[in-house]
């Protein structure tokens, strides 16, 4: 075991006990070893990070446990902003989460990142709304913006994000796990580039992006009929839902009126799964979202069943909507294939 | 058809072979006339200009065969084909699609990239792309001289990728003919063109070579220049053309608009930029034995200011303080209010309640006095309606790492206390609003802290906003009190930012207020959460909490 790897372990337990200044005694003390940042940064930070996400899919971790320690490592990433200062070497860039994104800690990295290359980089945080980032173009005219974006139900307010920035004539790098995995909703949804991780985007950026890159690439077939429906009528479609679900799920007759807002919450995200679908014609975006939606659930000792009713329901209440149907058909099958599993298959130990 | 070579008007002259073909050739459709076979028999002078390769006797090249009529592309030419059958042979009627003409796409590109963006350096790298790309080698703007007597250049060059910016000494600049008075916006009757010979190296990238042609432009502002433009032609290339002169001077004009379109905007948003910074939330302090954790949201979509506040005003510190200074000894202590309005007016208004704070509070440290002063102040203000909601806390520290908080309400959501349990309690301090009525009523109360323990002051605009699962219901105190509950053990920081995300999903995209939080933990140490499970999703549930 490396040493960056033995820091991971003792990084994951402080942040986990919400140790804030442990955490950045260490990230600091490895920066003073002669560790780069930018690893510091990427393999312990980020690292640590990365298991926070699986600890918490497998209920290992509390919500409050988890919020915590992405607080302690927004600390740390700050205290190593602190503590290494490079001189601005290259042009400016914008980094921004996008418009209702609230996961701001990769994108945060990938700012520090950037600026431990050379940039000068302004970051505006979580959940930017297109409005706030465009004025912020307009009065500081930086050369590229790197969008952030990590819930796949987010696309199509990126989509209208990039399409402004790229309109005022600044080249947008999109990044962040909504984009897939293989970056293909970042080049439909119009992004000059896009990089699996925060290095690879540095060095994807280094090579520079024209600013006004070939004007229409032909009209972008994204959203439809259905696509419009089901955010116009979302609030009527749930409360649909939400009535059968209540016929036939018996134990929901004894709900309290909260676990009904969360059953709602809940069908709301399946709702807002499917018009993102909808909206890039992507079924691996629905059935991704329906198996890791089981593998939570079943780390909960919730059967996935629930989520195979849950999908039926909305099958019958979209009767007119025949995508929409088929990405429902999938999607049971993915459920239904997830559903034997007793133990969870997302459990780390 | 009419008259054609086999006229049954015996006894009138007849076209002869010959004027077939001139009549043919005179035509600007291209005529081809084949046989079944596809071999060409007939082909008029428009024609074999569309497609030299056409000769009689040889094939008809298969790209201009399509089934029907259609449009094909061939050598570089947009051609669309007409077939018809002609007796036993076949004909193509071929017409050229005009390409658009350079200049229309120089103009549609200048509409396009010009007036993107309101930066004035973008502005300029927009101008000397497009010039480079449809007029000359090189192309640079000069802006107007900063008052340090240096200049900011940007330049674009053919084929290499992006524009290159510096500044030089105004003198150095000046060097390009013509540069002086182009800066101020004067023109001489050259048109423009200037000589060529005379050109500084710094115009000129490295390994350029020798410059050929000159033209140097004024762009014209708002009664002020807005800098001024060289157009750089090398020696082996034709000059400047009247074509080129014409493109020349609509790119300077258009150029001259946008850069000044542009200025105008980066003087006006550094005033706003300075007009404003009193009025943003503050960046929290590091405070004795305590956190703070603060979120502030505009319902402006462009604007970060709003009339929901918060501010911390420490205690003062140095020189001149004590008894005999006549300052008041007071610990820390924070605010949040909300005034009447929404955008910049109501942040004015805010802006002046902070400071009169800050200035009653070098005499006064007692809440419900401050509130009292504070009052009177808001109730002889000129401006109409100027009320005020407004928590002020002072915050003590005491022994065991406990955090003694005097609250003092002013019509204002009561604050909530998250105690160590988990259980959230609503702080029973009442009072009147400020800024309506000579007399307030104001009934304070003190709250114990234990170590992690938290209070949480929050506006309206969390609890009134609409949205939820049917749109069309208020997120509530009761949801607040719930969320509040689920964040225990979370650092301050997580814990407002977790509100602040859970209330902008209620909303999911809608009509928003103007949102403040503004939390203080009792423990200058973040609280171990190691502990803490997952008492969050109740296994009761069917739909357990599915995102992270």
């Amino acid at each position: 075991m490396t040493g960056v790897e033995s820091a991971v372990e003792r990084y994951l337990k402080l942040i986990g006990e919400a140790d804030e200044y442990g955490a950045i005694d260490l990230v600091v003390g490895l920066i003073d070893e002669g560790v780069p940042a930018e690893d510091v940064l990427l393999r312990v930070v980020a690292a640590g990070q990365r298991r926070v996400g699986e600890l918490w899919a497998a209920n290992d971790w509390s919500v409050a446990r988890e919020h915590g320690a992405t607080a302690v490592s927004e600390r740390a990433v700050a205290a190593i902003a602190g503590r290494v200062r490079p001189t601005p070497t290259r042009g400016r860039v914008t980094v921004a989460c996008a418009d209702g994104e609230y996961h701001a800690l990769p994108t945060r990295m990938l700012a520090e990142v950037l600026r431990l290359r050379g940039w000068r980089v302004d970051f505006l945080g979580a959940s930017v709304p297109g409005p706030h980032l465009i004025t912020h173009l307009h009065q500081t005219g930086p050369d590229v913006v790197a969008l952030g974006c990590m819930i796949a139900t987010r696309l199509p307010r990126a989509h209208a994000t990039i399409a402004a920035c790229r309109a005022v004539g600044v080249p947008v790098l999109a990044g962040g796990a909504a984009f897939g995995p293989d970056g293909r909703f970042a080049r439909l949804l119009g992004a000059d580039a896009w990089a699996p991780t925060a290095d690879a985007a540095a060095d994807r950026l280094a090579a520079g992006l024209p600013s006004f890159a070939a004007g229409s690439d032909g009209e972008v077939h994204l959203g439809d009929e259905e696509y419009g429906y089901l955010t116009r009528h979302r609030a009527d479609v749930l409360a649909r839902v939400l009535d059968l679900l209540r016929e036939s799920y018996a134990p929901m007759g004894g709900y309290s009126e909260r676990q009904l807002e969360h059953t709602a919450e809940d069908l709301g995200h399946i709702a807002d799964f499917l018009a993102a679908a909808l909206y890039v014609h992507d079924t691996s975006l629905f059935t991704d979202f329906v198996t890791w939606t089981c593998e939570v659930l079943t780390a909960r000792k919730v059967p996935a069943a629930s989520v195979v009713l849950g999908l039926r329901l909305f099958r019958d209440v979209l009767a007119d909507c025949p995508r929409a149907r088929a990405l429902l058909a999938e999607g049971i099958e993915a459920a239904t294939a997830a559903r034997p599993s007793g133990d969870s298959p997302a459990r780390v130990t | 058809m009419r008259g054609a070579t086999g006229s049954a008007n015996a006894g009138a002259a007849r076209a002869t072979p010959g004027d077939v073909a001139a009549l043919l050739d005179g035509s600007d459709e291209g005529i081809v006339l084949c046989d079944a076979g596809g071999v060409v028999l007939l082909a008029n002078a428009a024609a074999v200009r569309m497609a030299p390769e056409i000769v009689p006797g040889g094939p008809v090249p298969s790209e201009l065969c399509p089934a029907g009529s259609d449009t094909v592309t061939y050598g570089g030419r947009v051609i669309r084909v007409r077939t018809e059958a002609v007796g036993d042979h076949r004909a193509l009627y071929l017409s050229e699609v005009p390409s658009l003409p350079r200049r229309t796409e120089f103009l549609l590109e200048a509409a396009r990239r010009l007036f993107a963006s309101l930066h004035p350096r973008r502005c300029a790298r927009a101008a000397v792309d497009l010039g480079a790309e449809f007029l000359c080698d090189v192309a640079v703007v000069v802006l107007p001289p900063a008052t340090n007597r240096r200049v900011e250049w940007v330049r674009a060059a053919a084929g290499r990728p992006a524009p290159e910016e510096g500044v030089l000494p105004l003198a150095t600049a000046l060097q390009v003919p013509g540069l002086n008075d182009a800066l101020a916006g004067l023109t001489h009757g050259s048109g423009g063109r200037q000589d060529a010979g005379a050109v500084p190296d710094w115009l000129l990238p490295d390994g350029f070579g020798p410059a050929g042609d000159l033209l140097v432009f004024p762009l014209p502002g708002n009664s002020v220049p807005a800098g001024a433009m060289a157009l750089v032609r090398r020696a082996d290339r034709p000059p400047f053309d009247e074509e080129a002169l014409a493109m020349a001077r609509d790119l300077a004009s258009r150029a001259g608009a946008a850069l000044s379109a542009a200025m105008l905007f980066r003087e006006q948003s550094a005033i706003n930029t300075i007009l404003i910074d009193g009025l943003l939330p503050p960046d929290l302090p590091e405070v004795e034995g305590m956190r703070l954790g603060g979120r502030l949201r505009s319902s402006q979509q462009a604007g970060a200011v709003g009339g929901d506040f918060y501010d911390v005003y420490l205690p003062e510190t140095g020189a001149g303080h004590g008894i005999e200074s006549g300052i008041v000894e007071r610990p820390p202590l924070i605010i949040l209010g909300d005034v009447c309005g929404k955008g910049a007016r109501a942040a004015v208004l805010a802006g002046q309640v902070r400071q009169s704070l800050r200035a009653l509070l070098l005499l006064e440290s007692r809440p419900v006095r401050l509130l009292q002063l504070l009052n009177r102040s808001l109730l002889a203000s000129p401006a109409p309606n100027s009320y005020v909601t407004l928590i002020l806390a002072a915050l003590r520290e005491a022994p065991g790492e406990h955090v003694l908080v005097d609250l003092a309400v002013a019509g204002h959501p009561a604050p909530l206390v998250l105690r160590g349990d988990g259980t959230v309690e609503e702080v029973p301090a009442r009072g009147s609003l400020l800024g309506a009525l000579k007399k307030t009523v104001l009934r304070p109360v003190t709250v114990d802290l234990a170590p992690g323990e938290v209070c949480l002051l929050y506006s309206d605009g969390i609890t009134e906003a609409f949205g939820g699962p049917t749109g069309r219901e208020m997120f509530g105190e009761e949801r607040l009190k719930d969320a509040l509950a689920t964040c225990r053990g979370m650092p301050v920081d997580a814990l407002v930012e977790r509100l602040e995300q859970i209330s902008s999903e209620w909303l999911a995209g809608g009509q928003q207020d103007d949102r403040a939080l503004l939390a203080v933990r009792a423990g200058g140490q973040e609280p171990a959460t190691g502990t803490t499970t997952g008492a969050t999703t109740g296994a009761t549930m069917v739909w357990a909490e599915t995102t992270g």
